[in-house]
């Protein structure tokens, strides 16, 4: 027996088996540095001003971030309230009616492309396409925006949580007399409700902390604004641009701001993980 | 067909349910539903077209303007006179090579993890583990650009790139990739961001295909007397290289379109510099800095530059699909 050779792969073995833990530590590594960096830098400026004050003027020592937080939540409740039924239903469509129809082949080639096309891209089509017509950046281009990026998103946990419901519940109902429609609402949204409402927290989660789409169709303002026509208060573009000013209370404003949208979207992707995940072993 | 129904005593008896009328409903609602889902989805099309020919419209006045050159012209001048001339070279050649750098520290580390995962690890640290990296896809971007600017930045320019810049020094090619000035915002600096945000791209794709092999197959490998790296190496990642490939793939699409992280730090300068650790810029980077105080050609061009960014993301995610789709067929049949 040739002990040599196998004191070489066993070596061999153990050093790729080390650099697989290393790159195990490194990647969870980085989500702590991230996470502990954010904390630090944020948890010293928040309190119950950020919420209840709006945001301040250059070497202004108080203020909060309320219209930005407000502005954010409209355009991202719009924004996915828009896209959600939209995603929903084409969704429905790939997976109940055109299931062998070469139509879907097409449909969800161009749909994961969208998942996954840059979102400054998306920015660049709703100026040409809403902005300009409209004559000015807008909260409504904004929420337009982001509901663009929540579609793909929806109409791929749509499809493939619909395509997971076993075709025996449809063919019963069917046999019962129910047309098509009432089979897929009443009982295909039935049996897939948790991944179907995952994917909405998803899409929200993705769209939540989306910044270059909003710079050149939401703009941003330093006002209280609930006009969806005129620029509107964000908290990605304020955080955007309180950052790179050397003014200290913006910039905790910023570290601050930018803690609650990583809190936010992290606890979203949990909830929605969690819930996909109590379907999976059934 | 006689309605018998009808003409039993109850339901004579309760004239209220019309049965006719309940169908025509039915038929209504399920016609309604029908187009309704059918419209939905024909407007996922239509939104790819709209994106193409909007940004086709925008792009077209700088397209007359500065024809082919625009691709291989390095200069950016938009306030230039008589008029402004515009190249899109530094940006192209910035966004290439951040995304390569990206993908060569994210591709072994990614994959790492993914064998780490579906091979070395304790059960009970699997879920965490997994959850942790994929979490790190969850951070939007922006985070990712104020924490390379403010931690990773300082840290590589004062500690990192001095010590690179003087162990390369004598070493002819190596000292014009890595020549000093440090930098807070340089294109290394910027791949390294990049290459973390795109990781959970291949981890969990790797993770998902590496578990569509068939165990019996592995077993047979670690029963001949293979070790965990000659199982890996010589049934694992053969059975599944298209898809594999096709993850990296999708992660390279990621890395070519990130905006906001890299924007922060990339330093936004079109000169193309032969140092890594010099600051550039990239096509999402410069039409983020500059698109709001932009009009005319100037802006035009921005757009162009955006259609030239869609196409390159359009032909890498493509064929990352293709590739995925392939791997889906064979694991299906």
């Amino acid at each position: 027996m040739n002990t040599a050779a196998y004191a070489s792969r066993k070596r061999k073995d153990k050093i790729i088996k080390a650099l697989c833990y290393a790159a195990a530590i490194f990647g969870v590594g980085w989500l702590c540095l991230i996470l502990y960096t954010l904390l630090a830098n944020g948890l010293a400026g928040l309190g119950p001003h950020v919420f209840t004050q709006m945001t301040p003027p250059p070497g202004a020592h108080d203020g909060g971030l309320l219209n930005a937080i407000v502005g954010s939540l409209i355009m991202t409740g719009i924004g996915v309230g828009i896209g959600t039924p939209i995603g929903l239903f084409a969704g429905t469509w790939l997976a109940e009616y055109g299931r062998h129809s070469q139509l879907t082949n097409v449909i969800r080639f161009v749909n994961d492309i969208l998942l996954s096309a840059p979102s400054i891209i998306i920015g660049l089509f709703i100026y040409g396409a809403i902005v300009v017509p409209m004559g000015g950046f807008s909260g409504f281009a904004g929420a337009i925006a982001l509901a663009v990026i929540v579609i793909p998103v929806v109409v791929r946990t749509t499809e493939d949580m619909l395509l997971l419901v076993p075709v025996q519940l449809r063919e019963a109902a069917s046999a019962l007399g129910l047309p098509r429609a009432y089979v897929i609402t009443r009982i295909a949204y039935k049996a897939a409700r948790s991944g179907l409402i995952t994917g909405i927290l998803l899409a929200t989660a993705r769209v939540a902390g989306e910044t270059a789409p909003l710079l050149f169709t939401a703009l941003s303002n330093q006002f209280w604004s609930l006009n969806l026509g005129g620029t509107m208060a964000n908290l990605p573009v304020t955080i955007n641009n309180f950052v790179n000013n050397p003014d200290p209370n913006w910039k905790q404003l910023a570290w601050t701001g930018a803690l609650l949208i990583t809190v936010s979207v992290l606890t979203l992707n949990i909830l929605a993980r969690t819930l996909g995940a109590e379907r999976k072993p059934k | 067909m006689s309605d018998m129904a009808i003409d039993t005593p109850r339901a004579a008896a309760e004239p209220a349910f019309d049965r006719a009328k309940a169908l025509a409903a039915f038929k209504l609602g399920d016609a309604t539903f029908y187009w309704l889902t059918r419209a939905s989805a024909i407007l996922v099309l239509l939104l790819l077209g709209g994106i193409i020919i909007s940004l086709i419209i925008g792009a077209w006045p700088a397209m007359r303007t500065f024809g082919f050159e625009f691709l291989w012209t390095q200069r950016w001048a938009p306030s230039a006179h008589p008029a402004p001339v515009l190249g899109a070279l530094g940006p192209i050649y910035g966004t290439i090579l951040t995304s390569l750098i990206a993908m060569a520290i994210a591709v072994p580390v990614g994959l790492g993890i993914a064998i780490f995962l579906t091979e070395l690890c304790p059960p009970v640290l699997k879920q965490p583990i997994a959850i942790a990296v994929e979490l790190l896809a969850g951070i939007p971007s922006i985070i990712y650009g104020m924490w390379g600017f403010f931690v990773l930045g300082p840290f590589l320019a004062d500690r990192f790139e001095p010590a690179v810049v003087s162990a390369f020094e004598n070493i002819p090619i190596l000292n014009t990739l890595f020549a000093g000035p440090a930098s807070n915002l340089s294109l290394f600096n910027a791949s390294l961001v990049l290459s973390i945000m795109i990781l959970p791209f291949i981890t969990a794709i790797s993770r998902d295909v590496f578990a569509t092999v068939p165990p019996v197959l592995k077993e047979a490998a670690y029963g001949v007397g293979c070790t965990t790296w000659e199982v890996v190496k010589n049934v694992v990642l053969p059975y599944t290289r298209v898809g594999v490939i096709g993850g990296v793939m999708l992660a390279l699409g990621r890395a070519l379109g990130e905006t906001m992280a890299v924007t922060f730090i990339i330093g936004n300068s079109f000169r193309i510099s032969s140092s890594l650790f010099a600051p550039g810029t990239t096509i999402s980077a410069a039409i983020a800095s500059e698109f709001a105080e932009s009009d005319g050609v100037h802006q035009s061009a921005l757009i162009l530059l955006g259609l030239l960014l869609f196409v390159l993301t359009f032909c890498v995610l493509s064929a990352a699909r293709l590739m995925l789709r392939r791997l889906e067929k064979k694991a299906g049949a």
